[in-house]
């Protein structure tokens, strides 16, 4: 198991040490600093074994956090601890930054303590830690004891992600499609590679231990409904929106641990008892009959060998009624430019040299229309014998729809212990389509 | 407030301030002076020397303050030991404290300080603790139990709380549980014989409700402790993966990987043609591809992962090859691993795909990942036959390129493609003739020269070329000197009349000039086998090699069947076994994946028909390939692929033992496998690939050899299968053999037919490197796998190796009949001997004749194909003997009495098919009994007579 745990700085200076293990030694500190933080780019993986012990790390911003051992430990699940490690921190105390990380070391260690045993992760999840890490210096006596022995059974309990006794005036849930969709296109229009990959972020504010269920247009769902004849429009209505279009086929999805899995398995429905607050629900990713809401048309010229000529159209690919927003395409430039001139039709470009890039940036456009850049770029000779690698043109955007075509069928909330039911639930569901890596080569 | 404020004070005096801050009476003070000790401790400087004071502050209700005044004591108290104990009576009360977040905050500290004195104290606590009302205190005690065990072993199991820890296994709280398991896997794993976590049924039940109820964390804990349980069948194997396959959808990639891990074990037992397997097949892929949307580390791990996975099982993830493809902005380390799968799952199918993107890579910046790239357009082409053209093509547009590092990296996959396909793509010779004064690198310097060589005869003025790297030849690495020195010797071979001069100077550069003993060595051969014999030179420098095969570097099916039981963990990162990382007993046990039902106890020795088996693929390099298709289908390709070396080195003797070595320089380079005949230095052309092979490929060899001593002892009589086995003969004695003694015997185990051999160093220095090849023998004997020495032998060790043999070999009459010629080699030498194997080794299970089958086939077989035997001495009666021989697979059909005579007619099957009929002829009161033998190949009958004596006499 993780036998210690370090934050650096981005000089490896130490901010934070935790041992758990007898075998992990002071010296491992410096191991690490030495062999990895000042080998620069040296170190190309993630997992490192410098004599005999292992250290994994993971980054935010300049800040490195540590994880070692000196046991064939599970790999992906140190990982996975050490970007929980950084959400818990995060939603303690914002931004990871040493500045953070130093006024909060009492905290932190008194984190590290609790959801690290021995090096074995234990209960993480925020909404539980807080009830009891707070920094406020609990007096033990001044704590109730159904207050503390409430605290230990969520810890430890089946749900530890949520607390009894939520009271909210107003019952009311927001449910974000957020997708991003990825593409890498080849010259010729052809797409090499194109997948969405979506979460469902829910921000409930429900009382009680509301069991909730949720439906989308899954094809599986929807054709073994279909089969029996019964269709389920019930919810339909009620979240709007859904204009009866086709189902969807998901490649895959995984959940938040309060989901109940083997139910998923069995019906594929979607139950659970949701967190208080902000979570991602489901994570999915499709990839069959994509809405690509943007086509990039490339053509690159070489005029001598000192001139090239760039011309992009791009084009809107989606209801005219709607409006893509944030867009932005960025050409790459050889690193030997020396000039640029750039006539758009729509929108600002600029060549920015420090990013061998120019950049066009589009603040809205609306679906099925065209749009164009030209640019002629100047180069220095050069007797550099590489080519230039010609990198993808990439481009970013947001669009107020969900590219994978998924819809919300409906969210419906049980509380049978308290006084209000489904339909006294205010609903609230949007779509945002952003772009992942959308790119197009050249 | 501001902590940051206590990193920065480095005055002076600091050690005195803290003293007097901490024992302040104002207790905020204190709290900030404790914080000022912790914050130095963690930049490094030595605070021990406040350990009264700090500990002195511990009796507060301040919680905040006692976990820093815990931390502290944790880190300090092993070096004050005798000031510790002042700590004790603070746990021992807080453990008593109403606040179950107090009492476990006690024991989990008490837990971490490792001091003998005080872990006395701690017992009492921990076992209230464990049977704690509070599941917190419990979950928390668990894992206690695990860290006490790691500071005095005895003193946990005296105090019994191993019991109370598996108790917890049934505990309500599925925390508890969890916890539970993973101190109770920490401890079991080292203690690798004890069956602490004994997995039955039951249990395992338990754990799969806990699953589907505790924290992601406590579910990864339960699936790695899961994925160590043996099924007892297909049909729990199959109810466990059901309960499993939810797990597949957690949000948690490590939860994921888990959860394959215990998939892909498991699904090893189901029978193939279940629809249910299909189905799990299917439900592996999706969640694979899903890990490579998450971190770049998560990445990492992930595809490491499916890296052996994909050699496992290929066909999950066959149609995936899209997901691999590399994106502009994925770190290195991403980038290089998805290279790997992209060609692992390259097919015809996809490769026009494959190769449009390798060639985009190879157009990057990073020149580790456009190397690797080259070097995937070069695999490819050996990998999928009819992309080679296309391969080759776009490698020649990469050498236009000009850039340095692209260029001999495209060179040194060319040779490797000429190796593949002699004689087909030498147009590019050309080309790549005009690229040789910008190779620096040796490796490409030394391709280069082995095509120049290789081509002589078609290139005019390879002379020229090869003469300009003459000129610094010591200046080159030993690689370029040694292929320069062959080189030159082909090329004198083949146009012998205007390059005496040359090769004369490379070989007195090679045998005068040079302290590099290989080298001078290899020149020494040249030289003395072209002044002998330029005839016989030219047959063993010019001799056709091998073809090399596609998959150079696939991990070993031992260590790869090792590392799918060890998916998700850090062995699965370096693909290596735990034992290569990991210090001390933990970690050393290797796991294997369980058997599949019905295939009998080993994976390994598919039970082979006689077909295609001569025909083994002729000069095909010892793929590991192949092995690993008989792991994937048992009933597929005959195991003699294996070692297929066997049959040139046996039959051409040393003279191929020369040729090979002189001509597969290549043998230098770690990725060629081209050397089938080995290197000199290799020695003796047997397969290197097994020697290297470093674990058993399964269980049975080891587990074979013990029974086979158990049997020795008995003295052979009594076995369960009630075959019998003759004691063990000396077949190579010490003195011919450079002092490896070898004795041993055969015997035929459920099924299975084995070499038990006995290995004896009688030498002085130790032996490594073993392996075994036979000759070709009348049945077609071989080895089914590689000879298991695991570890070397040192002197006057012996090690009993069992080798399961196959009947799958090449086929030849030997004289006489049984005859077994064998080669074992070590790292000293190549010893051949020979030994005999009694019949009925070769007496097959399904040997019992229908009865009138029986008839008509006795009155088939012409009465001058019989033979009659006395047997002498035999004092057993019809049904005593009938039993006995049964037990060798001898079958008795019918039993008629006559005259106060037993005759007993029997049949006998042996591998190769052929069928035997006899009849034992018994006179009650007479110990001698007739046997007469009829069968249609009538030289075997004198064998099987051998075997009844043998049989009924002991």
């Amino acid at each position: 198991m993780i036998g210690g745990l370090f934050i650096y700085n981005h000089k490896g200076e130490v901010l934070i040490s935790r041992v758990y293990r007898d075998d992990i030694g002071r010296n491992a500190v410096d191991a690490f600093r030495v062999n990895v933080i000042h080998a620069r780019q040296q170190v190309r993986s993630p997992v490192t074994n410098i004599a005999r012990t292992s250290f994994f790390h993971v980054k935010r911003s300049n800040i490195w956090l540590a994880a070692v051992t000196k046991q064939n430990v599970n790999a992906a699940m140190v990982f996975e601890f050490l970007y929980k490690m950084c959400d818990v921190m995060a939603a303690y105390f914002g931004k990871i930054s040493e500045e953070n990380i130093k006024n909060n070391f009492v905290l932190i260690y008194e984190l590290l303590d609790e959801i690290l045993d021995f090096g074995y992760p234990q209960n993480s999840e925020t909404g539980a830690l807080k009830t009891f890490i707070t920094q406020q210096g609990i007096k033990s006596q001044h704590q109730l004891k159904e207050e503390q022995s409430q605290i230990t059974s969520q810890v430890t309990g089946q749900i530890g992600w949520r607390r009894e006794g939520i009271k909210y005036r107003r019952n009311e849930l927001f449910l974000d499609v957020l997708e991003s969709v990825n593409l890498l296109m080849s010259p010729q229009g052809q797409v090499l590679s194109a997948h969405v990959s979506g979460r469902v972020v829910m921000k409930s504010y429900l009382s009680g231990m509301p069991e909730c269920k949720f439906g989308m247009n899954d094809k599986i769902v929807i054709d073994k409904q279909g089969k029996g004849g019964t269709t389920d429009d019930t919810g339909k209505s009620e979240l709007g929106g859904s204009s009866g279009k086709q189902s969807i086929a998901i490649d895959d999805c995984t959940f938040h641990q309060c989901v109940r899995l083997s139910k998923f398995d069995s019906e594929r429905s979607i139950s659970f008892i949701p967190p208080d607050g902000e979570y991602e629900l489901m994570r999915y990713r499709t990839t069959k009959d994509i809405i690509l809401p943007f086509r990039v048309i490339p053509l690159v010229r070489e005029v001598g060998r000192t001139k090239l000529e760039v011309k992009v159209v791009i084009k809107s690919n989606f209801k005219p009624s709607l409006l893509a927003q944030k867009i932005e395409v960025r050409i790459p430039t050889p690193l030997n430019t020396s000039g640029v001139q750039v006539i758009c039709m729509k929108g600002k470009a600029k060549y920015k040299a420090s990013e061998n890039a120019i950049v066009w940036k589009i603040k809205r456009m609306a679906g099925m229309k065209e749009s164009q850049i030209s640019a002629e770029i100047e180069l220095l000779p050069t007797n550099d014998k590489k080519k230039w690698a010609r990198p993808p043109i990439s481009m970013n955007f947001e669009v107020p729809f969900a590219p994978s075509g998924l819809k919300v069928r409906y969210l419906k909330v049980f509380e049978p212990k308290l006084n209000y039911s489904d339909h006294d639930v205010i609903k609230w569901v949007r779509y945002i389509g952003r772009s992942g890596i959308y790119e197009t080569r050249c | 407030m501001t902590d940051s404020k206590y990193f920065t004070t480095t005055k002076k005096g600091e050690i005195f301030e803290l003293k007097a801050e901490l024992n302040s009476d104002k207790k905020e003070k204190k709290k900030e002076a404790v914080k000022k000790v912790i914050a130095s401790m963690t930049v490094g400087k030595d605070v021990s020397a406040l350990f009264p004071d700090v500990v002195n502050c511990m009796q507060t209700d301040n919680l905040e303050l006692k976990k820093l005044v815990y931390l502290y004591l944790m880190n300090y108290a092993k070096s004050q030991p005798d000031m510790a104990i002042m700590a004790v009576n603070t746990f021992v009360k807080d453990c008593e404290d109403p606040n179950p977040l107090i009492r476990a905050l006690a024991v989990r500290t008490m837990g971490c300080i490792r001091v003998d004195k005080i872990t006395e104290y701690l017992c009492e606590p921990l076992r209230k603790c464990l049977k704690d009302e509070d599941p917190y205190v419990r979950k928390t005690a668990a894992v206690c139990v695990a860290k006490l065990h790691d500071i005095n072993a005895q003193l946990v199991e005296d105090q019994g709380f191993l019991d109370t820890l598996k108790d917890l296994i049934s505990d309500s709280n599925p925390m508890v549980v969890a916890n539970a398991v993973a101190a109770l896997s920490e401890i079991a794993e080292s203690h690798p014989n004890s069956n602490l976590l004994d997995l039955n049924p039951q249990t395992i039940n338990k754990l799969l409700t806990a699953l589907n109820e505790c924290t992601e964390w406590g579910q990864i804990f339960i699936l790695d402790c899961l994925a160590n349980y043996m099924p007892r069948d297909d049909r729990e194997s199959q109810s466990i993966c059901e309960r499993v396959t939810p797990r597949l959808s957690h949000a948690n990639s490590a939860v994921v990987l888990s959860a394959v891990k215990v998939l892909m074990k498991f699904m090893e037992m189901l029978p193939k043609d279940l629809d249910y397997y299909g189905t799990l097949l299917k439900k592996l892929a999706p969640p694979l591809v899903t890990l490579l949307s998450a971190e770049p580390e998560l990445q990492y791990v992930a595809l490491r992962n499916i890296n052996l996975i994909v050699q496992k099982r290929p066909e999950i993830l066959k149609h995936e090859m899209k997901v691999f493809f590399v994106k502009y902005n994925d770190p290195i380390y991403v980038k290089l691993e998805k290279l790997d799968i992209m060609i692992r799952l390259a097919s015809q199918a996809n490769i026009a795909q494959v190769l449009a993107e390798l060639k985009e890579y190879a157009t990057e910046v990073d020149v580790d990942f456009v190397r690797k790239a080259v070097r995937a357009i070069g695999r490819c082409a050996i990998k999928v036959e009819q992309s080679a053209e296309r391969c080759v093509s776009t490698l020649l547009d990469l050498i236009q390129t000009k850039v340095n590092y692209v260029v001999q990296e495209a060179i040194v996959v060319i040779k490797d493609i000429f190796r593949k396909y002699p004689n087909k793509y030498e147009s590019v010779i050309a080309t790549l003739c005009e690229n040789l004064d910008s190779l620096d690198e040796p490796e490409a310097r030394a391709a280069m020269i082995w095509i120049v060589g290789e081509y002589a005869e078609r290139i005019d003025n390879a002379d020229e070329l090869l003469e300009s790297f003459l000129e610094g030849f010591h200046d080159e690495s030993t690689q370029v000197q040694l292929q320069l020195l062959t080189a030159i010797v082909k090329l004198f071979l083949k146009k012998p009349t205007e390059t005496q001069e040359l090769v004369q100077q490379v070989l007195s550069l090679a045998t005068q000039d040079s302290d590099n003993p290989d080298l001078r060595d290899r020149g020494y051969i040249y030289w003395r086998l072209l002044s002998t014999d330029p005839v016989a030179a030219k047959e063993v420098v010019l001799a056709e090699k091998p073809l090399i095969s596609e998959e150079t570097d696939l991990i070993e099916p031992t260590l790869l069947e090792e590392l799918i039981c060890h998916i998700g963990t850090l062995a699965s990162v370096y693909h290596k076994p735990p034992s290569a990382f990991v210090e001390g007993s933990r970690g050393v046990q290797h796991k294997r994946i369980p058997a599949r039902a019905g295939s009998g106890e080993s994976a390994e020795s598919p039970d082979v028909g006689q077909s295609g088996s001569a025909e083994a693929p002729p000069a095909v390099i010892p793929s590991q390939g192949d092995l690993l298709g008989d792991l994937l289908n048992l009933d597929l390709a005959p195991p003699t692929a294996t070692i297929p070396s066997v049959q040139p080195s046996m039959q051409m003797g040393a003279m191929d033992l020369l040729g090979g070595g002189l001509d597969s320089l290549m043998g230098d380079e770690s990725d060629t496998l081209g050397d089938i005949g080995g290197s000199p230095s290799m020695g003796a052309g047997l397969g290197v690939a097994p020697a290297v092979m470093p674990t058993a490929l399964g269980s049975t060899p080891a587990v074979g050899g013990g029974l086979g001593d158990l049997f020795d002892l008995g003295g052979g009589v009594g076995m369960p299968s009630g075959s019998y086995v003759p004691p063990k003969a000396m077949w190579l004695p010490a003195m011919k053999a450079k002092g490896l003694e070898i004795s041993g015997t055969f015997a035929r185990r459920g099924g299975v037919i084995q070499m038990d051999l006995s290995l004896t160093n009688k030498a002085m220095s130790v032996m490594t490197d073993f392996a075994i090849q036979f000759n070709r023998n009348s049945f077609g004997l071989a080895p089914a796998g590689p000879l298991q020495v695991l570890t070397p032998l040192s002197p006057n060790q012996t090690i009993d190796v069992s080798l399961p043999l196959s009947t799958s070999g090449p086929v030849m009459k030997m004289e006489p009949l049984n005859n077994l010629q064998v080669a074992v080699k070590n790292n000293i030498d190549v010893f051949y001997f020979s030994c005999q194997y009694p019949l009925s080794l070769l007496f097959v299970e399904d040997g019992k004749m229908d009865r009138q089958v029986f008839l008509a086939t006795w009155k088939d077989i012409p009465n001058e194909n019989e033979s009659q035997f006395q047997i002498k001495d035999i004092h057993l009666n019809s049904d005593a003997a009938s039993n006995k021989l049964q037990g060798s697979n001898i079958f008795t059909i019918a039993k008629r009495t006559v005259d106060g005579q037993d005759m007993l007619y029997q049949s006998v099957k042996l591998t190769n098919g052929i069928w035997l009929l006899a009849e034992l002829r018994m006179q009650t009161g007479n110990p001698n009994y007739t046997l007469s033998v009829r069968c249609r190949a009538p030289d075997v009958s004198q064998f099987v007579y051998q075997c009844y004596e043998l049989v009924l006499k002991n």
